[in-house]
């Protein structure tokens, strides 16, 4: 399975993206310059963390408007799989390939730090190897993850079940006081209607490896490629 | 030369995070009049007058790049300068 890493002007999980897809996850992978405009060949593109164009104006919105991101909608539209880390995921709301906006948290502090997500369905490629219900643990680290979507497009994320991923206690509870950002009903991780793009606020590349405390994020990365797998018999 | 002084602002039903703090910081000035703050982001663009709708351009600046219309509003006044 061929993975792609878009590296966008200050994107800063680029590196640690391809190390775990090419080292831990033992799989192809290429980065992709901003400029570039085909994402030919490529099974799974990842847009990192990081702080692209400075975040300048609003996280996301410079970045958009990049050349890759016409080749990543295509690509969306087609049925590749894209999987949008933090500050991938902001752009990929920017982008209008997932509904919402992701604004500052409501402490107005960069936190960074191992908190639990609770995944809320494995009907989607990136967690069809865990559980409903099950508890991963992963670090957070943003000044901008505070999800917010008007009520018609809760409603309808809920009803698709498309929330992948919300903020919860060790034990899976799903409260206000688990919640480190004002993130909209505890939101961590959302889908497309498609099912084939995905964004998360925690980043699985900094938990795919027990030296660094979790293995829990390499779930997400073996899930991708459990689905590719099954895709393909 | 016109001018587009754009406001871009939270809309109303929208946290605004930074305007609460703002609005705690004058208080614990002394300034306890206030009902609410609400802060927002001003852009100044300098326009050329090529005989283009400007009021068209602008309004297009805004809902392509300057204001997310999920959260934020955005208005304008264009000025001679």
């Amino acid at each position: 399975m061929k993975f792609g890493v878009v590296v966008f002007p200050g994107s800063n999980c680029d590196a640690d993206c391809y190390y775990v897809i090419k080292d831990v996850m033992g799989q192809p992978v290429r980065y992709v310059w901003h400029q570039e405009r085909t994402l030919n060949g490529l099974d799974c593109v990842v847009l990192p963390g990081g702080f692209s164009y400075g975040d300048y104006l609003r996280t996301g919105a410079i970045a958009r408007f990049s050349p890759v991101m016409e080749a990543v909608s295509d690509f969306a539209e087609r049925g590749g799989l894209v999987l949008g880390i933090c500050n991938g995921f902001q752009i990929l709301c920017e982008a209008g390939l997932l509904p919402g906006v992701l604004m500052q948290n409501t402490g107005l502090k960069f936190i960074c730090k191992f908190l639990h997500v609770r995944v809320e369905t494995t009907n989607t490629p990136f967690t069809s190897m865990c559980r409903v219900g099950q508890v991963l643990r992963i670090p957070i680290a943003h000044h901008g993850g505070n999800y917010f979507a008007d009520e018609a497009t809760l409603a309808e994320l809920k009803r698709e079940d498309r929330v992948v991923l919300r903020y919860s206690s060790p034990s899976g509870d799903v409260a206000p006081e688990y919640n480190p950002n004002g993130s909209l009903d505890n939101i961590a991780g959302i889908c497309n209607k498609g099912r084939n793009v995905f964004g998360l606020m925690p980043h699985p590349e900094r938990a795919s490896e027990r030296i660094l405390g979790s293995e829990d994020g390499r779930l997400i990365f073996a899930s991708i490629l459990n689905s590719f797998a099954k895709q393909k018999l | 030369m016109p001018k587009a002084k754009v406001l871009v602002t939270l809309k109303p039903t929208i946290l605004d995070a930074q305007g609460q703090v703002i609005q705690n910081a004058l208080e614990s000035l002394g300034f306890t009049n206030l009902k609410r703050v609400r802060m927002g982001k001003y852009i100044e663009l300098t326009l050329e007058a090529d005989g283009r709708d400007l009021n068209q351009e602008v309004r297009e600046m805004c809902e392509k790049l300057l204001a997310n219309p999920v959260m934020e509003d955005y208005s304008f006044e264009i000025v001679e300068c």
